[in-house]
């Protein structure tokens, strides 16, 4: 399954995913330009991204927590999420997501 | 008591779980600690990041959040007496000609010590830079992430921005002396205490301040002074003026000064061997998530052995003529006089 992600620089990546990883997961294995500082416990939001228009009713929404961290970012969009709060399964495959500014090493 | 100058064996930088575990084992070896670290109470990572947080994968304990690790790391290092020094950054690490090391804080406390053990983690934790093009140039002139003196802010037009705590304080606290008073945040939910959003919301609704809900755009202005700036809402981009700018979105971590110590460093980490946990720097150590080693894994539990180890190294080159022996704290009744045990 794919993940397919557009990075700060605006260079795009098809990155293989695995079942049941968090998409952050997914993009840190791939040596991708994210801090992911608390490692995914929903307790930091370094890990922010905006999700494409065409994927955001298919994920799970976020949770009043997400939401409470993602206040702690200072370029959030309607579309923005937190990675470690995607978890990769079949339903997402070909999910597209842009990593924010704000999940910058 | 003088501070200019403190004398220790160890100083230990960052009061997260794997630096106040080192006083444990450093301890043992008759070994006192100096501990620095740029939060304002013990726990590192644990303290700030994820304090209510279950943590599953510490030996002996199925579940423990972050705040009871931390709190009972604390009392089990109690009797060892090290000394704890908050809020300050360690800015300089320099070797002394007759061996030890000369360690500076950010205030220019001086610690002076044998062994140096960098416990850092991810480095410090810094306030959180909203990532707007330019905004360095306003910072300490018309930006700023906390508020040192309440006079720069009188009749200023005060930009706030955020939802927590620390924004809805400094919005109550500030209002009554500013020009003018707006607090941007991105929804209206707020994580701050209900009373001080009730606060806030009277103050909008008496016309006193005011309050957008949208996110920081472009900043405008000369030489570092802020004239102007956009915020982006739902739909429109409003133009505000603003002379005074307070983002409030957290900490995050920075590797800071570490990297200017002359340690060798690999991806912002610090490069140990697996015996001492020692850096390219002898006797000076680095354990924890800041070091890189073949197969490191990032685990409390991993900072706990390294910490263990490295105790044994500090302890040869503070005590280079004693024998050390090995013992266990059940059988030993050494250890356990040290440890208090009755």
């Amino acid at each position: 399954m794919l993940l397919l992600v557009t990075d700060q620089k605006g260079v795009k990546h098809e990155l293989e995913a695995l079942d049941g990883w968090r998409a952050m997961e997914v993009m840190r294995d791939w040596g991708l330009n994210i801090k992911a500082e608390c490692g995914g416990a929903c307790a930091c939001a370094t890990c922010h991204v905006f999700v494409d228009p065409t994927w955001v009713d298919r994920l799970v929404p976020a949770l009043s927590e997400e939401e409470a961290m993602l206040d702690t970012v200072a370029d959030t969009q309607d579309n923005s999420r937190l990675s470690c709060q995607i978890i990769m399964s079949d339903a997402l495959d070909g999910l597209k997501l842009t990593l924010a500014p704000s999940a910058a090493k | 008591m003088n501070e200019t100058h403190i004398t220790t064996d160890v100083v230990v930088i960052g009061a997260g779980p794997v630096g106040l575990f080192a006083v444990f084992e450093l301890g043992l070896l008759d070994l006192k600690c100096h501990l620095i670290d740029i939060l304002d109470r013990p726990g590192g990572q644990c303290a700030e990041l994820y304090p209510e947080k279950p943590i599953y994968d510490i030996p002996g304990f199925s579940v423990i959040s972050g705040q009871e690790l931390t709190d009972n790391l604390m009392k089990q290092i109690e009797p060892f007496g090290a000394v704890f020094h908050y809020n300050r950054m360690i800015n300089n690490v320099k070797k002394l000609d007759s061996g030890g090391f000369k360690v500076i804080d950010d205030e220019g406390q001086v610690y002076e010590c044998k062994v140096v053990v960098v416990a850092a983690g991810g480095g410090s934790f810094q306030p959180k830079r909203p990532p707007v093009p330019g905004i360095e140039v306003f910072e300490d002139k018309s930006v700023f992430y906390s508020v040192r003196r309440m006079e720069e802010f009188k009749d200023q037009d005060i930009v706030i921005v955020g939802g927590g705590d620390s924004a809805l304080d400094w919005v109550l606290s500030l209002q009554p002396l500013a020009r003018s008073m707006t607090l941007v945040h991105r929804r209206d939910n707020f994580r701050a205490a209900p009373d001080s959003v009730n606060k806030m919301k009277e103050l909008v609704a008496a016309g006193k301040m005011k309050l957008i809900l949208g996110q920081i755009g472009e900043l405008n202005g000369e030489n570092g002074m802020l004239s102007s700036m956009t915020i982006k809402s739902a739909d429109e981009v409003l133009s505000i003026p603003v002379t005074r700018l307070l983002p409030f979105f957290g900490l995050t971590m920075k590797l800071g000064p570490v990297a200017d110590w002359g340690l060798d460093l690999e991806n912002n980490l610090i490069t140990v061997d697996t015996e001492k946990f020692e850096t390219s720097v002898p006797g000076v150590f680095a354990i924890g998530d800041i070091n890189t080693y073949p197969g490191k894994l990032k685990l409390i539990l991993s900072g706990f052995h390294e910490g263990a180890l490295m105790s044994q190294a500090a302890k040869r080159i503070i005590s280079p003529d004693e024998r050390i022996i090995f013992q266990y704290t059940t059988s030993s009744t050494k250890l356990q006089k040290k440890l208090g045990v009755k």
